[in-house]
Order: C-alpha cells, then structure tokens, then sequence
C-alpha cells in the first residue's frame, strides 16, 4: 500500500499530467502550429479533454470494484474538477473567442441549436457539483451530496450526445464515446444490485 | 465597394508563378489582365474579406470526402491520384453528346484568372484566386434540347484510388446538380487551376464546376460526366440529409442551417484575435444572381 507521502506525490503527479493537454494547446497557439481555423482547434480539443476526463472519472469506481483497490477514489474529485475546468474553458473558447461575447448571437444559437443547448445545459449542470466538491459540503449535504453527484450519469449522457450531435456525417467517434459512457455507467447498475 | 488594382492584392511571388504559368500554357496576357480585372471587382463587394487566402491553406485545408473526412486528408491522400487519361462525358437532353478530354477541355478554352469567395456550409470562408472559364461555354458544344431544364455533374468514381470511396459516407460517385440558367450564368466556372498554376488533385483536379454564390458542396470535383437532364436531380448531400442540404443551397445568412449559424462565418487564416465577418446573402454575388431566384421563397427553396 502506499505511503500518506507518496498518495500525496502522486496527486501532484496526476494533478500536473492533467494540465498538459492545456499547456498541450496553449504551446500550439504560441508557436503558430494550429491549423487555419485555430479557434476551432482550440473548441475542438478543449471538448475532446472533457470527454476524455468524463470517461476517466467515471472509470475510477468500476476500477475500484474490479481491482479491489481504494485508491482510484482518491482521485475522483480531482478528476471531476478537471471536467469542469476543460468544459469551462471549451465554453469560454466559444463564447469569449469565437463570439466575443455577442450574447445575442449565443442565445440565439443556445435556443435554435439542440447541440449547443444540451451542450450548455451540460456545463450548467456541472457548477452544483464543482461548488459542492470539497468536505465540508460533503458534511453539510450528507445523503443528499451522493445522490447529487449522481447528475454525473445525466451530464455524460450530455457530453456525449452533444458530440454526438454536432458531428456532420462520421459518426464513428461520438459513437465510441456513448458506448464508453454506456458501458462505464451499467456497471454501477450491476454492481449495485449485487 | 473598392476596386482593387492588381498589384494590391497579388503577392508578387504568386504574380511571378502565374506569369510562368501563361507562358506555358501560351495563353494571351491581354484577355487574361482584362477579363480577371471585372472579376476582381465583383469578388470584392465586401472590404471585410478581401485578402487572398494562402496558397497552403487553399490546399491543404480541403473537404473532399472521397479521400477523407478529415480537413487535412485530401492533401495527404490525393497526392498519387492519376489524372491522366481523364475524359468528361457531356450527354442526355443534347442534339450533340460528346466525349472530351481533359487536355482537349484546357485547349479548347482559355482558362482566365477568377477570384471569388469560397463559403463553406460549415461557416468558413476563403478568396481564392482560380483559374478557369464560364461553364456555358463548354455547353454551348452540345446544343441543350428545350426539354433540359436541369444540369447534373458526376464525379470520378475510383475507390482503388479515392479511399474514402471505400466507406459509404456519402451516396458514391458524389453528384450535384444545378437549375439549367443557374448553369449557364457566366460566374458558373470550370475550374482548370488555381494561383496561376494546375490544379491540385486535393482542389479537384483536373477539372471541377465552382458556383461561387452557393455553399461550397455544390461545386463538384474532379468531374467526369455532365448530363442534361428533364428532373431536378438529387445531390449526394440531399441524399444524405434532405433536411439539412437542399437543391439551392444559396449561401444566405436568413436561412441557417439546423446546426450551425449562416449569419456569420470566419474567415480561414485568420489569426486567433479575428473576428467573424458577417456572411452576405449570394456569398456578395447579389448583383449578379438575385435575378435568377425573383419570386421565389429561398426559405422553402433553400
């Protein structure tokens, strides 16, 4: 088993590989590699992470029951927080740069676009959980903080639908993603039961 | 709107390259300065998007589905498509069905330079500096029957050699289709190249239709069957999704796209702090085009 020292070196290990994809894209703009859409690029990989980081963080439990290991917990909620940090950004790529902040254009496309609406009622949907992440609102929501950061099933279920939706005709990847996510998400209904 | 003088808008390398490349294909320098310096003018209607599009960007950032879905696939994947012998058929509701080939189609018609925007339905956009000349004059070959109300164009099936051919994307070979007088409107270009030199097989070579006031989908690639037809044909993109991609396909910012915004577009090579520009109706060929579509609802006809 590992050290208290080491539990806390490897949080600062994973803390700081979690980062890369951003110092990953921001290396990118710096050096002129990005493509000739670059804020597209940008959305694109930012979206990417955050799926990347729902699969990962929904794999720590089923990890946990598989290996018979209680570490992959201790790194949940950092993980978690790394969603909504790579959404946040993904939106901000959006609505700061690609729109500078043209709110009517925004509503308008949050409205008439159903990607972009389940997209953004994901994101929403993230801020309860990213707010009620630490201990102390563990303590104070007690029951009701599990059954609150179930919404994590619902919000994956989104991420993947809006990729799902916005793709123009191969549909291989978000695919891969929903069934990732599908997978990932019967095994806390089978190992429920049991 | 701004006239532009030639040497504004031509880098001088590019200038330099397209003098080479008049002097091989022996083209007149006279008819090729006049006739681009009208054209110039009409793709200019916009100040906001005026600049040339890069020679790199023009042909390495592509949606041609034959050879990948990726942007970047074209460039990588058409490199050692062969292009010759190519033939283009031109048939159906003709007096005269002919067989032409694709050195025959480059002599017989003198390719001028033809800037004009490109729109992507994907909501980027580019100028760039083609070669070619108006589709109406290759047709006035065949000596159209009155019954040909429509145009339809076929492009190269090889999956052999196109790989994305393999995989049913799209309703292969990829077809689209343009209304008989939208055909023969003289922005309707044969495209024969691009920057003063040949076309590239990732921009459609050898030959390719460019409408420049309709989304970009509906300019056919790499084609080798024109044919007259009686019914509006069905387009590999209608196809696919008639909800999405219509007959028309005007570029117009009023009617968006289920998915994505028409109202705007950016503009490709654009650096990370530029804005969108907005999009104009026609792609800014309002002048010349509008007149085809009077009366018509482009909402329920888009």
């Amino acid at each position: 088993m590992l050290t208290q020292t080491n539990k806390i070196y490897l949080k600062v290990v994973i803390f700081t590989l979690s980062l890369v994809p951003l110092f990953y894209i921001i290396y990118q703009i710096l050096t002129n590699q990005l493509g000739p859409e670059p804020i597209k690029d940008i959305t694109h990989h930012t979206g990417k992470w955050t799926l990347y980081f729902i699969v990962i963080t929904l794999a720590m439990t089923p990890l946990k029951k598989i290996t018979k290991l209680n570490i992959w917990i201790n790194y949940r909620r950092m993980f978690g927080l790394f969603i909504f940090f790579y959404a946040s950004v993904h939106l901000m790529t959006y609505v700061g740069l690609d729109y500078r902040f043209d709110l009517t254009s925004i509503g308008d496309d949050i409205i008439k676009k159903k990607y972009i609406f389940i997209g953004f009622t994901a994101w929403l949907l993230l801020i309860p959980l990213a707010v009620t992440s630490n201990k102390r609102m563990m303590k104070i929501l007690k029951d009701k903080w599990k059954k609150l950061h179930r919404l994590i099933y619902l919000i994956s279920l989104f991420g993947a639908i809006h990729y799902l939706w916005l793709v123009k005709r191969d549909l291989t990847e978000p695919l891969i993603f929903l069934a990732i996510i599908l997978i990932l998400l019967t095994f806390r209904f089978k190992f429920n039961k049991n | 709107m701004k006239n532009y003088k030639y040497s504004e808008i031509t880098p001088e390398k590019v200038y330099n390259n397209r003098r080479k490349f008049i002097k091989s294909v022996g083209l007149g320098l006279g008819s090729l300065s006049l006739s681009s310096m009208s054209l110039l003018n009409n793709a200019h209607s916009s100040e906001s998007n005026s600049e040339l599009t890069s020679y790199k960007d023009i042909t390495t950032y592509n949606n041609y589905y034959e050879f990948g879905t990726g942007k970047g696939d074209p460039y990588k994947n058409s490199q050692e498509f062969k292009i010759k012998p190519w033939s283009v058929s031109i048939e159906g509701e003709v007096e005269n069905p002919i067989t032409l080939s694709a050195d025959e189609i480059l002599s017989l018609y003198p390719s001028e330079e033809r800037i004009y925007r490109l729109r992507c339905v994907e909501g980027w956009s580019m100028v760039i500096p083609w070669m070619g000349f108006s589709l109406s004059k290759l047709l006035s070959k065949v000596s159209i029957k009155t019954e040909a109300k429509f145009v339809e164009f076929e492009s190269v099936y090889d999956p052999e050699q196109m790989k994305g051919q393999r995989y049913p994307v799209l309703n292969w070979p990829y077809k689209e289709g343009l209304r008989i007088d939208e055909a023969m409107h003289s922005l309707t270009t044969v495209v024969t190249g691009l920057y003063g030199k040949a076309l590239p097989n990732q921009n459609g070579a050898p030959l390719r239709i460019f409408v420049p006031w309709k989304y970009g989908f509906k300019s056919a690639k790499a084609i080798v069957k024109i044919k007259l037809v009686k019914k509006m044909p069905t387009s590999s993109w209608m196809k696919a999704s008639p909800r999405e991609y219509g007959f028309y396909s005007n570029v117009n910012p009023n009617v968006s796209h289920p998915r994505w915004s028409q109202a705007s577009e950016r503009v490709v090579g654009g650096s990370l702090l530029s804005p969108r520009v907005e999009t104009q109706m026609f792609n800014g060929y309002e002048d010349e085009v509008a007149n085809l579509y009077s009366g018509m609802d482009l909402k329920k006809y888009f």
